[in-house]
């Protein structure tokens, strides 16, 4: 076929049902079957590494470019770190990924409290908006929540009056 | 700058960052004039794709002037007013050569099964996103393109991904004349997926979703039929009555990660993450197409995995093909449409949002409220 550089004479029939029109992933794709000879073309200049950047262990290096918007740090960035040596194809790359998005969640609480800024959870929540199009839904929800933490708190301090009694 | 900034899962404010700068060659800076709020934004929002950091700006549809450029661009220059794919493309890889400019191999060091895109996680790269005053845009030779003189920004910002990914969604079905497609999802990629399916020749075009006012916009914009599955039963058995017992020809997925209508596939895939995301949609898809039918999967699902029926792909004999929408190949094709009348973006916009509200902006179009279909932010230096 196109672009086949290696000879195939040696197998009997070798191509001999080829259509090169069945090709499902057309128009999608126009194939040209570069790929066939590795990673071999020529690349964009390299974009400087200003920051740490973590590739994946699929591939031999960085890409040209990428971006720098958010470079690990703390405790998930050595978590992040310890997944990219995972394959993409592995749970301990995606789950550590997750773990480690939800303790950054904390450290960028603790980050706005040292710079001085107490954040406004209820805002960056959007309840406002919430509060002026669905007010009875969010007079529901926390009436629902308020019901739950009463029932729970009820049930511990049972649990613990219980627990004098004996 | 002002900029959209995620704090955590359902947390986002506006708030000042450090301007972007030229970090390549190939880069360019833009004042962004307009920026949506993409439904596969709600899935970073909800916190379910790995590798989203603290401290990021989303925002992968947005226009802008470009104010910058870097040594190597030559393709655009400042002042020029420009629509930018969310594709991050180099235009010199093998795949970005043979057009998948969504799979290009050098721009997304963190994963291989996903070229770059602006403002959506690690995952896809580790950009800022468009939701911001300014912008980077790296290979700006390749990805930009000028905005054609008389062209309603409101258009533009839509030809970024909606209309892309509704159309590629319509030409993946391999839509034949007279072809039964039903879309899962009335969001506004759905939508646009219904809209587009006519321009293939469909015959019929049906559309399911559960928020009634989504699906009356449905009805009245891409002139197809809308059903509420919470009132039709069981939705692929509905389908398969509706179409003499065959099942339709083509099924599109355009809803991905946050689909309702199933409540395994939502504690496992929404609530506990056991999933990548709730599968309902491709699920119904694969049940309710026709033997040797086709599926299309635009909806976007988590890195990990997800529980389908595959079984009744393998016994249905059936075509599944799926990708992030090709922009660049496919704007020629779709500013011909818009221009010519044929599609009409902005008819999807419901909502204008200053940047400063971002927050609320998030939670409308999150919980669906005040009849949102598709909100746009607007900065305080966009100028038009």
């Amino acid at each position: 076929m196109e672009n086949t550089t290696k000879d195939y004479s040696h197998i009997k029939g070798w191509g001999i049902d080829a259509d090169p029109k069945n090709d499902p992933t057309y128009p999608m794709k126009r194939r040209t079957n570069e790929e066939h000879l590795g990673y071999s073309w020529e690349r964009p200049t390299l974009q400087p590494q200003t920051v740490e950047i973590l590739h994946s262990n699929e591939r031999p290096n960085v890409t040209a470019v990428f971006g720098t918007s958010t470079p690990p740090s703390g405790l998930s960035g050595m978590i992040r770190r310890l997944a990219f040596k995972k394959t993409e194809n592995d749970y301990g790359h995606w789950l550590p990924l997750i773990l480690a998005d939800r303790i950054n969640v904390v450290e960028g609480i603790i980050e706005d409290l040292r710079s001085g800024h107490v954040p406004n959870i209820f805002a960056e929540k959007g309840y406002k908006a919430e509060w002026k199009y669905n007010r009875g839904g969010l007079l529901r929800k926390a009436a629902v929540a308020a019901i739950l933490s009463y029932g729970v708190v009820a049930y511990f301090r049972a649990k613990k009056k219980r627990k004098h009694n004996y | 700058m002002l900029a959209m900034n995620y704090r955590g899962p359902l947390r986002v404010r506006a708030s000042q960052k450090p301007m972007p700068k030229i970090e390549h060659p190939q880069d360019a800076i833009v004042r962004v004039t307009r920026s949506c709020i993409c439904g596969s934004d709600l899935h970073l929002y909800n916190g379910s794709v790995p590798d989203t950091r603290v401290g990021m700006t989303f925002g992968h549809e947005f226009t802008g002037i470009v104010e910058e450029v870097g040594s190597e661009v030559t393709k655009i220059k400042v002042g020029d007013h420009v629509l930018v794919p969310f594709n991050i493309a180099c235009g010199q890889c093998a795949f970005c050569k043979q057009e998948l400019y969504g799979n290009c191999h050098e721009s997304n060091p963190q994963a291989t099964a996903v070229g770059g895109i602006f403002g959506y996680s690690h995952t896809a790269g580790g950009y800022n996103g468009g939701q911001a005053e300014y912008a980077r845009v790296p290979y700006a030779n390749v990805g930009p393109t000028i905005i054609p003189e008389g062209m309603d920004p409101d258009d533009a910002v839509l030809l970024t991904d909606v209309v892309p990914t509704g159309y590629q969604a319509a030409e993946m079905g391999g839509i034949q004349k007279g072809d039964t497609v039903v879309v899962f999802g009335a969001g506004p990629v759905g939508i646009m997926a219904a809209k587009c399916s006519w321009l293939f020749g469909a015959g019929r075009v049906i559309i399911i979703d559960q928020v009634d006012y989504r699906l009356e916009f449905a009805r009245n914009y891409a002139q197809c039929e809308a059903y509420n599955f919470n009132e039709i039963g069981d939705p692929v058995l509905f389908l398969k009555k509706e179409t003499d017992w065959m099942g339709a020809d083509v099924c599109i997925d355009a809803v991905g990660a946050e689909a309702a209508g199933n409540a395994m596939q939502t504690i496992t895939g929404r609530k506990l993450l056991l999933q990548a995301g709730s599968a309902t949609a491709v699920h119904w898809a694969i049940n309710s197409v026709k033997k040797g039918g086709i599926i299309s999967i635009v909806g976007v699902y988590g890195p990990t995995d997800n529980l389908i029926p595959i079984g009744n792909v393998l016994n249905k004999g059936l075509t599944i093909r799926a990708n992030q929408a090709s922009v660049k190949r496919l704007l020629p094709r779709l500013i011909e449409h818009v221009q010519n009348g044929v599609l009409n973006p902005k008819g999807l916009i419901t909502h204008r949002i200053p940047l400063e509200e971002v927050s609320d902006a998030y939670r409308i179009f999150s919980e669906k409220l005040d009849n949102c279909i598709k909100p746009i932010l607007i900065s305080p230096s966009a100028g038009l």
